[in-house]
């Protein structure tokens, strides 16, 4: 879609908690492209980064983000485009010149040094001084919570521990950004929370701007300030969290970021939409008169009621007790839709919907339109999803 | 049940024990016993320690110094061209990476001999370069002189150092030479503080693989030294097959082998726990 009206600055300066109107630009990818034999990982995408923000690329296997990521940190040239840092053209810069540092993808700690060499390692190429090391290694290490691991050898740390190391070892260089690519990826669930929630308050604590790497929305969503939704080489939207999940740009991001029912509608008037069969009001306008659109509508904003109070009826056709809520499919004029509600139905029973109109998100017409949101084949999804696991190279 | 299979187990490895004492074991003993005995006119051996303190002598001496020079020179000069090719070769993609680690081997199919008298062809004074450097009037006394020694041995051992770096090297994750640069640190930094470390193991075993044959070879030092430059290698031949003295050549076998054991404990003082010296 219209990716300059999207990219608008933010300036929003959540690490402090008020408004900074004045927030400045610290990275910025200014059309870049990159392709690996032929194959368009980027295709032109511009992207801004702004200082001490937490900014997140999400998106699936295969997106560019990773690529994104390394373009900043300087192992790959963009193809055309330009990077700047703090306004200054770094194309040509090589990685060990850029005041920027890595978490890498499995951590890539330095396997023949200790726990206490591997995080000095960037202080030692700079001739620091003995004390001023151990100083600076040692606050790094409270960071992390990892005192009393100087001695330790990282080939015997656990995954989290390493990758606590990975943290530290890249801030002690005190970089103004942080890139991390995927760094919670081959950790537990409940590890990842907990670092989340780490990595989150170092974040803060520290007011170093983040780039994160994810192909996790709930992850994306609950750490970032500005989230990047990345799809085929291409930048889908950019926006806090909140709009991401509210206001998603096209069929991709509504499908990406959490569960939605898409459907083909037609935009009747400002305000109308018909979809389904039924007439809807809506909280959206500026549309043509009988434009064909999307329509999104979240599942947990689909209320049940009974027959004769429903907008639209259908038939149950799964249910599926998710502890908070039963997740139930209802297929209505062929298309299964996704509800959560706490109200138990049967299989096979009739049922009655109810949409409210700020429930309904309107979307333009894109190439992600019919790709997604209908949850006949919801299984096959949900596999495909867990295999976003795999990230590109 | 796990018994049995103990047993099993067991029984798999007794070939190669019996393998181990016949070809490893028994020559061994075969060596320590000419080199502690003598025979004298009568034709009884008895117990003699002559044998080894005979070694003592100036010109054995200098044979083994001259030996443990020659396998050192060879050896450092392997290294400072193998390492090199060894990081070259590892950096490209795994397909051409076969095809040059085989093009380093492709020499060792042809037979150690022929390749030695194909440098005698190449370095001899009426040989291929002097003929190519005739032609402007030059000329270069290479054959004979231990120059031409140590360039067999390198000739001949170099695969041997290339091959265990470069398999060392393979082994290094490229994320961690990433995060070396990310880090600050310049190319060659990122070859002097991470790549050497990691491939130190390769660069062990390497040196092992060159400094082992060259130290205890023959025949190289005959046809590109032309005799002149006594090798252990060639003392132990001329003992065997010349001179007949079995108990002075196994005595010569028998210091070799302490010299090597000594420069391998050495080694494996330098190198770490994790892969270790191949012998």
């Amino acid at each position: 879609m219209n990716e300059k009206k999207i990219i608008e600055p933010k300036g929003v300066d959540v690490a402090n908690g008020e408004e900074n109107v004045q927030a400045k630009k610290i990275v910025q990818l200014i059309d870049v492209a990159k392709s690996f034999d032929g194959e368009i990982i980027l295709d032109h995408i511009n992207l801004d980064v702004y200082e001490k923000e937490f900014i997140t690329l999400l998106g699936p296997s295969g997106c560019g983000k990773t690529t994104t990521l390394r373009i900043i940190a300087g192992f790959v040239t963009p193809d055309t485009g330009d990077v700047l840092f703090e306004d200054a053209r770094i194309n040509d810069l090589p990685p060990h010149k850029r005041h920027v540092n890595t978490v890498f993808q499995k951590y890539a700690l330095f396997p023949h040094l200790n726990v206490y060499e591997n995080i000095a390692f960037a202080l030692r190429l700079k001739k620091v001084s003995e004390e001023e090391i151990y100083e600076r290694v040692e606050e790094m290490l409270a960071m992390v919570n990892l005192r009393g691991f100087e001695k330790k050898d990282v080939n015997l740390l656990s995954g989290g521990q390493q990758q606590r190391v990975a943290i530290a070892r890249a801030l002690i260089n005190k970089p103004k950004v942080l890139l991390l690519d995927e760094p919670l990826g081959a950790l537990d669930l409940k590890l990842r929370k907990d670092m989340q929630n780490e990595l989150k308050n170092i974040q803060r604590k520290t007011g170093i701007t983040f780039v994160y790497v994810t192909h996790d929305q709930e992850e994306a969503l609950s750490m970032s300030d500005t989230v990047v939704v990345m799809a085929d080489g291409k930048i889908q939207q950019i926006g806090t969290p909140t709009d991401i999940y509210n206001e998603p740009q096209n069929a991709f991001v509504a499908d990406f970021i959490g569960e939605s029912n898409i459907i083909d509608g037609v935009m009747l008037d400002d305000y109308k939409v018909r979809f389904s069969g039924h007439e809807f009001d809506c909280l959206d306008k500026g549309f043509g008169r009988n434009e064909a659109v999307d329509v999104v509508v979240r599942p947990e904003d689909v209320d049940v009621v009974p027959l004769d109070k429903g907008m639209l009826n259908g038939v149950v056709t799964s249910v599926t007790f998710k502890g908070v809520h039963y997740e139930i499919i209802v297929s209505i004029k062929d298309f299964k839709w996704m509800i959560q509600s706490t109200d138990y139905v049967e299989v096979g029973q009739n049922i009655g919907v109810y949409v409210e109109p700020d429930a309904i998100h309107i979307m333009k017409k894109s190439e992600y339109s019919n790709m997604f949101g209908d949850y006949s084949s919801f299984s096959d999804e949900l596999e495909h999803l867990s295999d976003a696991t795999e990230e590109e190279e | 049940m796990t018994k049995k299979n103990n047993i099993l187990k067991q029984a798999a490895a007794y070939p190669h024990i019996v393998w181990a004492i016949i070809f490893i074991i028994a020559p061994l003993l075969f060596v320590a016993y000419y080199a502690f005995t003598d025979t004298d006119e009568a034709g009884k051996v008895h117990f003699s320690l002559a044998n080894i303190t005979s070694l003592a002598q100036a010109t054995y001496l200098e044979v083994f110094l001259r030996s443990v020079c020659f396998a050192f020179l060879a050896t450092v000069i392997c290294f400072v061209i193998a390492y090199p090719v060894a990081y070259f070769i590892s950096r490209t993609s795994p397909k051409v990476q076969k095809i040059l680690v085989m093009l380093v081997m492709l020499p060792q199919w042809l037979n150690f001999l022929i390749r030695t008298y194909s440098w005698m062809a190449i370095l001899e004074d009426t040989g291929i370069i002097n003929s190519i450097l005739g032609l402007v009037g030059l000329e270069l006394h290479m054959i004979n002189t231990p120059g031409a020694v140590i360039l067999g041995m390198v000739y001949n051992f170099l695969p041997y150092m290339i091959i265990p770096i470069h398999s060392a090297m393979t082994k290094i994750d490229p994320r961690v030479l990433e995060a070396a640069s990310d880090l600050g640190c310049n190319p060659l930094g990122v070859v002097t503080k991470v790549v050497f470390p990691l491939s130190l193991s390769g660069v062990i075993s390497g040196i092992t693989m060159v400094f082992v044959p060259s130290i205890s070879t023959f025949y190289i030092s005959q046809k590109l030294g032309g005799g002149n430059f006594d090798l252990i290698g060639d003392s132990i031949e001329r003992q065997f097959q010349t001179q007949y003295d079995y108990n002075m050549g196994a005595a010569m076998s028998f210091v070799l082998m302490l010299l090597i054991i000594a420069s391998m404990a050495v080694m494996n003082k330098y190198s770490d726990d994790e892969g270790g010296v191949i012998v």
